[in-house]
């Protein structure tokens, strides 16, 4: 049994199905409305991703308690992602705590990656499974120290596809691209940029190499999200890299301010209740 | 292929809902899936064939109403069908469009026996 949130030890490996099938199958999910008169029939009006949803509230309620600013990179495989990361917290870790969970289907590299950089880091091996999910994050937190007014970088699997879809309790999605994939990508895996708050268009040094037009590529980004900031850097030459890291620092203050100020009004209701109850 | 999760999820949903209504079985399911929501019906439709077997809802009848995509233009402001995030407004030919319906994904209702 988890202490957290009371699930099996089964649950906890995350989606192993082993499900042998033939594909023969003539499935029958053509609909007649004929049913019998003895079924009941009961209303749920419930989001599949309910329970997602709640355990990922529960990550950010913690998050906000601890003032931990909590960033979900996403990508396809092959971004930069990890080098970026090493990179963003070589630096980060002389200014405040910082730690990484790393999503991948199998192997601990990039985990380790992350820890010759200096940085607490716990990878999450998914097995089959496409995406990280908030429980799983849950469970990744206990074996890391919470970097408490600080920045935790969630690095999710390498996929522009699932893990749009699932809430992680983080402070927002980071969506990582590289100018070596298409510049399409923003209009292809529209649901993932639409999600993301900051696009990185990473490797930049290489755009003489390449055939990447900079600026369709923004306006694909723009067209899925106009909300969206985009920042374009090299973590490889350190090229762009100020502006990033500036980015995570004004979120890490966010939240670190909100974090104060909760702490205030908490310490002001409670200055009240003890002068009350010396009156 | 996160359409098996989001198969179990349904799963989970639909069991708990069944047990607490002390039903034996589970007959038929309707879920409404938005056109925009990042789902690939036929692979749940395969996903949920896979988790219903041995289940309280094994043979139900699976019903998936789709939500037709909206949005609205920022461009000119028009409240307009929307069938890809990426669409342009079928009004101006302006971008973007704001989807303001078609993303959910609910488990609607459930037929128990």
């Amino acid at each position: 049994m988890c202490v957290t949130c009371g699930c099996g030890v089964d649950e906890a490996a995350m989606h192993s199905h082993d499900h042998p099938h033939f594909h023969d199958h003539d499935h029958s999910y053509d609909h007649s409305h004929d049913h019998a008169a003895e079924g009941r029939l009961v209303s749920i009006e419930r989001d599949i991703l309910a329970k997602n949803a709640g355990f990922a509230a529960g990550n950010r309620r913690l998050f906000a308690e601890r003032g931990v600013f909590v960033l979900n990179l996403v990508s396809s495989p092959g971004s930069g992602k990890t080098a970026l990361l090493a990179q963003t917290v070589q630096i980060l870790r002389e200014e405040f705590p910082v730690a990484v969970i790393g999503g991948d289907q199998q192997t601990a590299r990039d985990a380790e990656r992350i820890q010759a950089a200096g940085a607490p880091a716990v990878q999450i091996n998914t097995g089959k499974g496409c995406h990280l999910d908030a429980h799983g994050i849950g469970h990744a937190l206990e074996e890391l120290p919470l970097p408490e007014s600080g920045v935790l970088f969630i690095e999710n699997v390498g996929n522009l596809v699932c893990p749009a879809d699932f809430d992680l309790g983080e402070a927002c999605k980071v969506v990582v691209l590289s100018v070596t994939e298409g510049e399409d990508k923003p209009l292809k895996y529209a649901n993932m940029f639409a999600a993301a708050k900051l696009m990185l268009l990473n490797k930049i040094d290489l755009l003489p190499h390449v055939d990447f037009a900079v600026e369709r590529c923004l306006e694909y980004a723009r067209r899925v999200n106009p909300d969206m900031r985009i920042l374009q850097l090299s973590a490889r030459t350190g090229d762009g890299m100020t502006a990033w890291l500036d980015w995570v620092r004004q979120g890490q203050q966010a939240a670190l301010a909100q974090q104060v100020s909760r702490l205030e009004m908490e310490l002001t209701s409670a200055r009240a209740r003890l002068a009350a109850s010396v009156r | 292929m996160h359409e098996m999760a989001l198969a179990e999820s349904i799963l989970n949903i639909v069991e708990e809902t069944a047990r607490n209504q002390g039903a034996v079985r589970v007959t038929e399911l309707r879920l409404e899936i938005g056109e925009l929501a990042n789902v690939e019906i036929e692979a749940l439709q395969f996903g949920l064939e896979v988790v219903l077997r041995n289940s309280l809802a094994a043979g139900a009848q699976v019903e998936i109403l789709t939500i037709p995509g909206q949005g609205q233009c920022l461009e000119c402001g028009a409240m307009v069908p929307l069938s890809a995030r990426y669409d342009p407004c079928p009004q101006c030919g302006g971008y973007p469009v704001r989807p303001t319906g078609g993303q959910e994904m609910r488990v609607k209702d459930i037929l128990v026996e």
